[in-house]
């Protein structure tokens, strides 16, 4: 002890993998609130996955589907699909905006958590970390169950209104390149959506884990 | 070794602006504390008792006047250094407990060990040692929420004492214990302090606190009012309660 006296060093260090450990941590001892936290971002992205499906296998059978099928389709109008990409951006905006509000609950919620590990020698940068990736962790999660859920769905709608064909016909090459730019999607607007809040997180000071009053 | 000074400060004063209102929470404190000391600060609530704690413990910058920690000039230290000094230099005990809800007690420990660098299973190591010379060996995979009170507390000792600190800060540690526990809790931070040689500071309103403490510093309206040795205490004990 004696040694080190005098002497102030700079290094204080938070792993990737202990920082992706505490988070995935954090994700499954609050699973209800993660839940309904990514519920938003299933939700939305469901719907996008939903457009994107739906107008590939519209596609498709107007390309090689039977006449019949392809004079149904012609008569959906240019006007319905641009209504409906208004309606999945506003969606994906909203679900932003749900994210943010969940995370910075949760940071009100951990002022003593952040404080103590700030006490304990954490950096800003440890908790802001730690915020994006639990995010990015429920996004990811939320992202691929909405986009299996919207793009099955719509299939099955799909199918309903035009026969079985919409199976064989089935595009899997675009929906794999479209569950891959949802999934995308849903995480990197999770990220951004917890921005906001891991900043505020790791502005407070440590001594407000000390405060036992709330 | 004995006489060197742990903590130092130099005519500290804080003074919070709330509004228009200037309030003078500190009034220039002087006060020294040597290495291996077990301290005691006792004050009423508003007395500056907090403040001053925080400084010690490099938690706030004073307005005037100047905090050494291990005779390093805590306004001189930026955040990274500031968070080195958190991490390796002061270990702290709150009385809530404070440990990380998601972590399980051996994490909750090996966690300052993680930031200081050191290996999972060196950590590992030292964490189950720690808990285990806090009585706690047998309980390290248990989350916070299933132990007692006494018990997280405990574990928060482990985890002070994590890199081997040169100081404790304790705020009020027995404030949500039972009598009992409290002694117990009372009675590790001196085993601590004899056998790890590690200065303990105490904030409190526990009198059974006065008991093990080398000195007592009362805190009044900003100001040191008085030191006490333990041989003094005896006697004015009674006075105390009365208070």
């Amino acid at each position: 002890m004696a040694d080190q006296k005098g002497k102030i060093g700079k290094q204080v260090v938070l792993p990737l993998s202990k920082a992706v450990e505490i988070s995935v941590k954090s994700i499954k001892t609050r699973l209800g609130r993660s839940m309904i936290t990514a519920s938003g971002i299933v939700l939305a992205i469901a719907f996008l996955m939903s457009i994107f499906v739906s107008s590939s296998i519209n596609k498709a059978l107007l390309e090689k589907g039977s006449a019949g099928i392809s004079i149904q389709l012609q008569n959906l109008g240019e006007e319905e699909q641009v209504k409906q990409i208004w309606l999945v951006v506003l969606s994906l905006l909203v679900c932003v905006v749900g994210i943010a509000n969940a995370t910075l609950m949760s940071v009100t919620e951990r002022y003593k958590e952040i404080g103590t590990m700030k006490c304990l020698g954490a950096l800003d940068r440890f908790i802001i970390k730690l915020f994006l990736l639990e995010s990015g962790f429920m996004g990811l999660i939320g992202s691929i169950a909405g986009a299996l859920l919207g793009g099955l769905l719509i299939t099955i709608v799909s199918s309903i209104n035009y026969g079985l064909e919409v199976i064989t016909k089935f595009p899997v090459i675009d929906f794999l390149y479209y569950f891959v730019i949802a999934v995308a999607l849903g995480t990197v607007l999770s990220v951004i959506g917890a921005v906001y809040p891991a900043y505020t997180a790791a502005r407070m000071v440590p001594a407000d884990a000390m405060r036992s009053e709330i | 070794m004995a006489e060197e000074n742990v903590v130092r400060t130099r005519n500290v004063k804080k003074v919070f602006v709330m509004g228009n209102v200037a309030l003078e929470a500190l009034k220039g404190i002087n006060l020294e504390i040597r290495r291996g000391e077990y301290i005691s600060i006792m004050g009423p609530s508003g007395s500056g008792k907090s403040t001053l704690f925080n400084m010690i413990g490099g938690l706030d910058k004073p307005t005037e006047g100047k905090v050494y920690i291990d005779e390093v000039d805590v306004a001189q230290l930026d955040a990274y250094e500031l968070a080195w000094l958190r991490c390796r230099k002061i270990g702290y005990i709150f009385q809530t407990f404070n440990l990380i809800p998601v972590m399980t007690a051996l994490e909750n420990v090996t966690l300052p060990m993680t930031f200081a660098g050191m290996s999972t299973d060196e950590s590992i190591d030292k964490g189950i040692r720690l808990l285990t010379m806090v009585g706690l060996g047998d309980r390290f995979q248990h989350k916070p929420i299933e132990l007692s009170g006494g018990q997280q507390q405990r574990v928060a000792v482990a985890r002070a004492l994590a890199n081997d600190p040169a100081i404790i800060l304790a705020d009020e540690p027995t404030g949500n214990l039972d009598l009992k526990t409290g002694k117990e809790i009372i009675d590790l931070l001196r085993k601590m302090n004899e056998e790890q040689e590690v200065t303990i500071i105490s904030a409190t309103h526990d009198l059974k606190m006065l008991d093990v403490s080398d000195r007592v510093f009362w805190i009044r309206d900003g100001k040191v009012e008085r030191v006490e040795r333990r041989a003094d205490l005896d006697l004015n004990i009674g006075t105390v309660e009365g208070e």
